[in-house]
């Protein structure tokens, strides 16, 4: 059938009339080869601009629709559903973007209409070779995998699980909890970290909706949207969970002391172990790189003495497979190593303490029972909190961590609750943002601690005057008063970057999503689309997309579990036909494509031998079909054809 | 490995012991060093704080006259180092700067292209050689010896030079390849005040006595030097500072060449071990 083309040009009021000559365009465009009508309105997506497009398909039997007027991300669903509704295949209708593209950044009037009617040809052009396309549904599968169960997994876990449906949690370590279970208290309000969040762990734990795997990692992860299958690793913890009490009496016998790294190695574990008396599931794990029943086949007290018998030196590493609809990402955030920065000492000097380190001091379930020491046992009189320690730094971060500023001003709140010691804060800037953070920052203020402007340079135990010998000496510029400083100390603590888990990249390969230059998972859109990803039905919450505090954390734990559902009862989602194919009778076999493509959306099927695009996962990002070396792959929308003939029509 | 040596008019004068050492151990490392002609003062100590483009005219000459080798710019003086590494870096990056200074070397027939490496000596055994052909070259070990690498301010300046401007720990590795033992003491980087010797003086020796006070406490008996300079201000000056501070010590002052002259064997008269004004401890005369 010989293509008949509408074409529509669009005023956008003076946004694109008020530099292009619409009329010129016009008239121009119905020159143009199979146009059969052309006309412009003063705002083409409103309800009567849509109507003309509606009237026209039917009066003038259109069979491809052109709209030049602004960028397709906003309109071009609109003007399809238009077409739709005129009784058009949606895929027949072609936008040329006149506004961002020309309107907006062409100075001379007569430039821009001149680009203008070269655009609009262009759209012209393809239009005549554009093809029908069929939308393809998919059903969902109503599960959901959460990986990573810190308090955004668990927030998403739970809210998804309390909706009905069913969820599988998958943690690494023995305990879910994450980094927040660590901590002591929480800034602003100051209630403690454990009293708010062990109930959510109890109710992760006992909730028939949520199948629980801790000590356990995701492997591979196939399919698409709606349909993925998931293979989660599930060490052995060579203590059988159903029979496990939780009694305790095996560690209390175990001779293996380790440090322990739910205390950030300032307190000791044993090789069996529960790493915190809280930790859900409130089962015993032991660790195989110490056990020395596993090692060398000597000890095996707990075995002896466990009053359940639940030991079991047999058991072995398991792979489980699990069909699921949607991924949520919930991994976390690792913290700086500040050893890599020497001249502050942490490693080196006794009493130079990480946050986390001193949370644990802290923490009442912490090595000291929650009083602050120094190494020798005595109470410091005096500390210092160095913020910034590899943030809003170009040799290791040059982002702001978002939290230090303020969980600096709560640890100075504890130091001067519990032993009244001074505290001296070295900052840049104070970044107190939140809901009641300013405010909080104004008590601090009261309460007496010293801020110094100026980021601490050293940390020394070098002595120079009278008072200095014997304390951790920091040395800044103190931007306030245009002085440099020395100020002895007991104890320094470390305001640590949060930074992206060493294994992002390799996590972000398994779920086919990206990292950005920071390290951290990229959101499909940083303010539109925050917990999505480019991979549709994958998405991210917490602090593995960036740093955050622990409101903005639970918040996101909400919207992802919003997101999931939506999808979940949606029950299918339609996929763009934007995709490859692949010519059975032109493929070589050459498996050319399959190595190239970023989706891993090309199969070979071994009885043809030939390369299969599985369209729920190609995104039609064309590298099969530039790599191709028989000509066997095609874009669909994207043809070579379709393409040259746009730019046959923007030269012509 | 052939490189032009600048250098500069402190090895020529007060600081020759280093000349002679570097020499000396340049040779068997198989490194030539081939004297630029007709080489200039850098024009670090007075001018820079002077006239900046004076002192930026006299290092682009001095790199102008090396671009005519093929080679890189050996260095053994950090002032040197870091005023020319300074001059190259901002003639590329400004180019009021560059129009300037291309006009005055344009006078005497001389065009910078910015084209030449510059590198101190320290690099160029570290980097170039490496360690393993330092190890080799070793026929003593230095066992035992305690040694405190002091690197002093300039080299590390500008950032982004061969090693960590603040943890620097290039000359810790030399000196573990001569079978010696670096200590670690903070203020490795931390200025030696040479240049505030004539000005300020109080100040100049209040930072020399935090520099050898903080070395002795941890333990060194040797402490090595990068820059002729340094080791001016930490040797000759050290009698006076401690008799004002009351030390009840005294700590030798090497160049580092010197002291892998000795692993390497090279005789002491040759490597000039004895023109240091602290005498010889007894740490240090085994290997004499």
């Amino acid at each position: 059938m010989e293509p008949r083309i509408g074409v529509y040009i669009c005023h956008c009021g003076t946004n694109i009339a008020g530099r292009i000559n619409t009329e010129e365009v016009v008239k121009y465009a119905s020159t143009l080869p199979y146009v059969t009508i052309a006309k412009d309105y003063k705002f083409m997506c409103s309800d009567p601009g849509q109507k003309l497009i509606i009237d026209d398909i039917k009066e003038h039997k259109l069979n491809r629709v052109v709209v030049a007027s602004c960028s397709p991300t906003m309109h071009e669903p609109t003007f399809r559903r238009t077409c739709q509704q005129g009784g058009l295949n949606p895929y027949l209708f072609q936008m040329a973007n006149i506004r961002e593209h020309c309107s907006w950044v062409t100075e001379d009037e007569g430039s821009a209409t001149n680009k203008a009617k070269a655009l609009v040809a262009g759209a012209v052009y393809k239009a005549m070779y554009l093809e029908p396309l069929e939308v393809k549904k998919v059903k969902i599968n109503p599960n959901t995998l959460i990986v990573g169960a810190g308090i955004a997994g668990i927030q998403a876990a739970l809210t998804i699980a309390d909706s009905g449906h069913k969820v599988y949690l998958v943690e690494r370590e023995p305990s879910i909890g994450g980094h927040m279970a660590q901590f002591d208290k929480t800034f602003p309000t100051l209630d403690c970290a454990a009293c708010i969040l062990t109930p959510k762990m109890v109710q992760v734990g006992q909730h028939k909706n949520i199948k629980l795997f801790t000590y356990s990692e995701v492997l591979e992860v196939s399919g698409y949207v709606g349909n993925f299958k998931v293979k989660i690793l599930k060490k052995a913890r060579y203590v059988d969970p159903d029979k496990c009490t939780g009694c305790g009496e095996c560690a209390l016998k175990c001779p293996i002391k380790v440090p322990s790294e739910f205390d950030e190695k300032l307190g000791m574990r044993r090789a069996i172990y529960k790493p915190f008396a809280q930790g859900v599931p409130n089962v015993y794990t032991i660790d195989k790189e110490r056990c020395t029943k596993l090692l060398k086949d000597k000890c095996g007290l707990c075995e002896k003495i466990c009053p359940p018998g639940a030991i079991d030196f047999k058991q072995t590493d398991e792979i489980i497979e699990v069909s699921v609809g949607v991924i949520i990402l919930a991994t976390g955030f690792q913290l700086f190593d500040a050893s890599q920065m020497p001249q502050y000492g942490y490693g080196r000097l006794d009493n130079v303490l990480s946050s986390l380190e001193f949370e644990r001091l802290c923490s009442a379930n912490g090595p000291t029972g929650g009083e602050i020491l120094l190494k020798d046992g005595t109470k410091p009189k005096s500390v210092g909190i160095l913020h910034c320690i590899g943030s809003r730094d170009d040799r290791f971060h040059p982002y702001c961590s978002r939290v230090c500023c303020m969980y600096s001003l709560k640890f100075a709140h504890l130091i001067k609750d519990k032993i009244g010691a001074g505290v001296y804060q070295f900052y840049i800037d104070m970044r107190c943002f939140g809901k009641g953070y300013e405010e909080f920052y104004n008590r601090l203020l009261e309460e007496g601690v010293h801020f110094v402007r100026g980021k601490a340079a050293e940390v020394t135990d070098f002595a120079v005057y009278k008072g200095e010998e014997g304390k951790l000496i920091v040395r800044c510029e103190d931007t306030a008063i245009g002085a440099i400083r020395r100020i002895p100390l007991d104890m320094v603590i470390l305001a640590n970057a949060l930074e992206a888990r060493e294994d992002a990249k390799e996590v972000a390969r398994i779920f086919s999503i990206n990292t950005g230059a920071d390290g951290f998972f990229i959101e499909r859109h940083p303010k539109l689309a925050p917990v999505s990803t480019t991979t549709d039905g994958v998405f991210i919450a917490g602090c593995c997309q960036g740093n955050k505090d622990i409101p903005d954390v639970v918040a996101q734990g909400g919207a992802v579990a919003a997101e999931a559902l939506s999808l979940i009862d949606r029950g299918e989602v339609e996929i763009e036909p934007y995709t490859a194919v692949i010519n059975e009778e032109l493929c070589s076999g050459c498996k050319t494509c399959i190595e190239l493509c970023p989706y891993s959306a090309i199969e070979f099927d071994e009885e043809k031998k030939v390369s299969v695009v599985n369209d729920a996962l190609c995104k039609g990002c064309g590298t099969c079909v530039a790599a191709c070396p028989s000509g066997a792959a095609t874009a669909q929308h994207f043809t070579d054809k379709q393409i040259f003939s746009q730019i046959e029509g923007v030269l012509a | 490995m052939k490189y032009t040596y600048y250098p500069g008019c402190s090895l020529e004068t007060s600081s020759k012991s280093y000349s002679d050492s570097a020499l000396a151990v340049s040779e068997l490392l198989g490194v030539e060093l081939i004297e630029l002609e007709d080489w200039n003062c850098c024009g670090a100590t007075v001018y820079l704080s002077y006239e900046e483009l004076i002192s930026f005219t006299l290092c682009a000459r001095n790199l102008a006259l090396a671009e005519k080798y093929d080679r890189d710019i050996a260095v053994p003086c950090s002032s040197c180092y870091t005023s020319l590494k300074k001059t190259s870096s901002y003639i590329q990056e400004n180019a009021e700067l560059r129009d300037k200074i291309s006009q005055a070397l344009q006078t005497a027939n001389l065009k910078y292209k910015g084209k030449v490496e510059i590198k101190h000596l320290l690099e160029v055994y570290v980097n170039d050689v490496g360690l393993d052909g330092i190890k080799s070259s070793v026929k003593r070990e230095l066992k035992g010896l305690k040694v405190a690498p002091y690197y002093g301010c300039q080299i590390v300046r500008p950032a982004h030079g061969f090693d960590d401007p603040e943890n620097p720990t290039s000359l810790d590795k030399l000196t573990e390849a001569l079978g010696a033992t670096p200590v670690y003491y903070p203020n490795k980087t931390s200025c030696c005040g040479s240049s505030l010797v004539a000005t300020n003086e109080e100040l100049a020796f209040r930072m020399q006595r935090d520099l050898l006070l903080c070395a002795a406490q941890n333990g060194a008996e040797v402490i090595i030097t990068v820059c002729p300079l340094c080791h001016m201000a930490l040797d000759a000056y050290q009698k006076k500072v401690g008799k004002m501070y009351g030390f009840n010590f005294k700590i030798p002052v090497l160049h580092f060449t010197q002291l892998m002259g000795l692993a390497f064997g090279v005789s002491s008269k040759k490597l000039g071990i004895k023109t240091g004004l602290v005498p010889l401890n007894k740490a240090l005369s085994v290997y004499i």
